[in-house]
């Protein structure tokens, strides 16, 4: 991809800029498709229609939506902290996209194909701590103070079991590289890591071939659980219902964003929306094979067509992402907001114990197999 | 132990059912009627704008005294002998000119007390609902049939109709008075008269034998 761009282009900054951008392209177009979709399924998960109005079935609503916050009064509180306030919304959504650096949409498209991939993601999404403590400061609102809290608590929190979800897969296949976690998935379904992880062996992308057989099966039962803990923790890392404590309506108003108006809001809005997508998508990489088609087999190397692989193997990634963002919506639509001490039990008494033990479990079972 | 281990069984299997429910209703038939384009079926007997068909009204200002709040004001004026008005279609004969027939629908609040005693069932209210306005005088509804001037000239007429009435009562009675004094002055008359012939036929003076 990037040679391509090189070779219309030239090599020079604006390669570069055009390259790095093409993420966000995906995310400006999955976020109007995720505020659709959010009313749409809050609507008839409720048995009601949703917005209507606008274009058939109320399908340009996000598009109306934008236009809107576009076209509204940027208001700063006077009593807020400028610099901050103005800055909190721009680091917030720098940390959501600067994840999305490393991930690989397609084996033709990876934006840094860091050899440490996995432990970046897990470094730069953390940055949207800062964010939050910062929106929730600076605006000088006790709302928004109170939201930041029980946010920067949270996330601090789930980090753990996240991480610990991924050291699990690290433990597993000996290796950080994000490519490397798609490319021992590839061939048939079975090979996913939710079905223990390659049942032959399988060259990697950095070079190494990771040995492997169908003795792996009983890895399968540990990834599943392993699976329903990081996407627990996603939830609660994107602040989504259940876990939606930080901007609880009926208690703070929006929490830490609830000083923000236009598009300073928007921004906020913009880099929560891009946090699941990015969840979803790091939960469909570790489990769900990535862009591997689940078949094994792509159409366009049937026909020779390399940039048809590409576009299908990204087609395959953004399917299952958006099958986990539909998955947090329907859940959101589901279940009520937990307590803030249901939140903090449910995450040092139940996901960290067993994330240690299914990690001592696994890093046992790698050692003897 | 076994607490804590059927906390995260329960906890996890609970939210399945949830999450069992709320994917029936994704499919399930939406509820929603979409309301300026498809509207509920209003009951048979609701009452909401009044109307009144001026055809049958034959101004005889029940509904209006009737009315708590007293948003129906009626002016009316007599018809001349030689107008004929027409009836009402349950038969009563139309006398008067509703040179005004206003109902404020701000002021009404559908009490429907107006309804039962018009005699000819003229006033009545409708299912109709989407009446807003922009400005307020717009809800004073004038249902009379005549225009201004229509109006000024019945109640002229009227005016005019009444003072000869009255004129022509005042007449009567100043005759009638006249007749009446005329015809106590001749009883007066023929009473003496009648006494005279008396007094003569007794022979004598009686105020002598009094005094």
């Amino acid at each position: 991809m990037e040679a391509l761009l090189q070779s219309f282009l030239g090599d020079n900054l604006l390669t570069l800029v055009l390259y790095a951008s093409l993420p966000l392209v995906l995310i400006l177009l999955y976020a109007l498709l995720a505020i659709l979709g959010e009313v749409k399924i809050s609507a008839w998960m409720q048995d009601r229609l949703g917005p209507m109005r606008t274009g058939p079935w109320g399908i340009i609503q996000p598009l109306a939506d934008v236009l809107k916050l576009l076209q509204k009064e940027d208001i700063v509180p006077e009593k807020a902290d400028k610099f901050l306030f103005n800055l909190a919304p721009y680091l917030s959504f720098m940390s959501a996209y600067a994840a999305f650096a490393v991930i690989p949409f397609s084996s033709q498209y990876v934006g840094a194909d860091l050899n440490i991939g996995l432990f970046y993601l897990l470094a730069i999404s953390s940055l949207n701590v800062a964010a939050i403590m910062m929106a929730g400061w600076a605006s000088n609102n006790k709302y928004s103070l109170y939201g930041a809290m029980r946010g920067v608590a949270q996330i601090v929190s789930y980090e753990v079991p996240a991480a610990m979800a991924l050291v699990i897969i690290v433990i597993f296949l000996g290796s950080l590289n994000i490519s490397d976690v798609i490319t021992a998935q590839s061939g048939p379904v079975w090979n996913w890591m939710i079905f223990g992880g390659p049942k032959q062996d399988v060259m990697l992308a950095s070079g190494t071939v990771f040995s492997a057989s169908w003795v792996n099966l009983v890895f399968a039962p540990f990834f599943i659980a392993t699976f329903v803990m990081y996407y627990v923790s996603g939830l609660a890392e994107t602040n989504r219902t259940p876990f939606d404590i930080p901007e609880a309506e009926s208690e703070l108003v929006s929490g830490y964003h609830t000083e923000y108006s236009g598009m300073k809001f928007a921004m906020f809005f913009m880099s929560e929306y891009a946090n699941m997508f990015l969840v979803s998508i790091v939960t469909s990489i570790l489990f769900f094979g990535g862009w591997n088609s689940p078949f094994g087999a792509y159409l366009g190397d049937a026909v020779g067509l390399p940039w048809l692989t590409a576009v299908e193997q990204l087609g395959w990634l953004v399917f299952k992402g958006l099958f986990f963002v539909f998955v947090m919506i329907w859940i959101r639509w589901t279940l009520p907001r937990l307590r803030v001490d249901q939140l903090m039990y449910m995450c040092w008494k139940v996901l960290i114990p067993f994330s240690f033990g299914i990690a001592l479990i696994v890093g046992f079972l790698v050692v003897v197999l | 132990m076994s607490g804590y281990f059927k906390d995260i069984y329960d906890g996890l299997a609970t939210a399945m059912v949830g999450m069992k429910i709320t994917w029936k209703h994704l499919f399930t038939k939406n509820v929603t009627i979409q309301y300026p384009d498809e509207k509920h079926d209003i009951p048979e007997r609701v009452r909401n704008r009044l109307y009144v068909n001026m055809d049958d009204c034959i101004g005889c200002d029940q509904c209006a005294k009737a009315c708590p709040v007293n948003c129906i004001t009626i002016e009316t004026a007599k018809s001349l002998p030689e107008e004929d008005l027409g009836v009402a279609s349950v038969g009563n004969k139309k006398k008067l000119w509703v040179t005004r027939f206003d109902i404020d629908i701000a002021k009404c609040c559908y009490c429907g007390l107006c309804v039962p005693p018009c005699p000819t069932v003229c006033i009545f209210m409708t299912p109709v609902f989407e009446f807003s306005e922009y400005n307020r005088d717009d809800l004073i509804y004038r249902y009379s049939t005549l225009t201004a001037e229509e109006a000024a000239e019945k109640v002229a007429n009227a005016e005019r109709a009444k003072a000869e009435a009255d004129a022509k009562k005042a007449a009567d009675l100043e005759a009638k008075k006249k007749a009446a004094a005329e015809k106590a002055a001749a009883e007066k008359a023929a009473a003496e008269k009648a006494a005279a012939e008396n007094a003569e036929g007794d022979g004598g003076a009686p105020q002598e034998n009094n005094g």
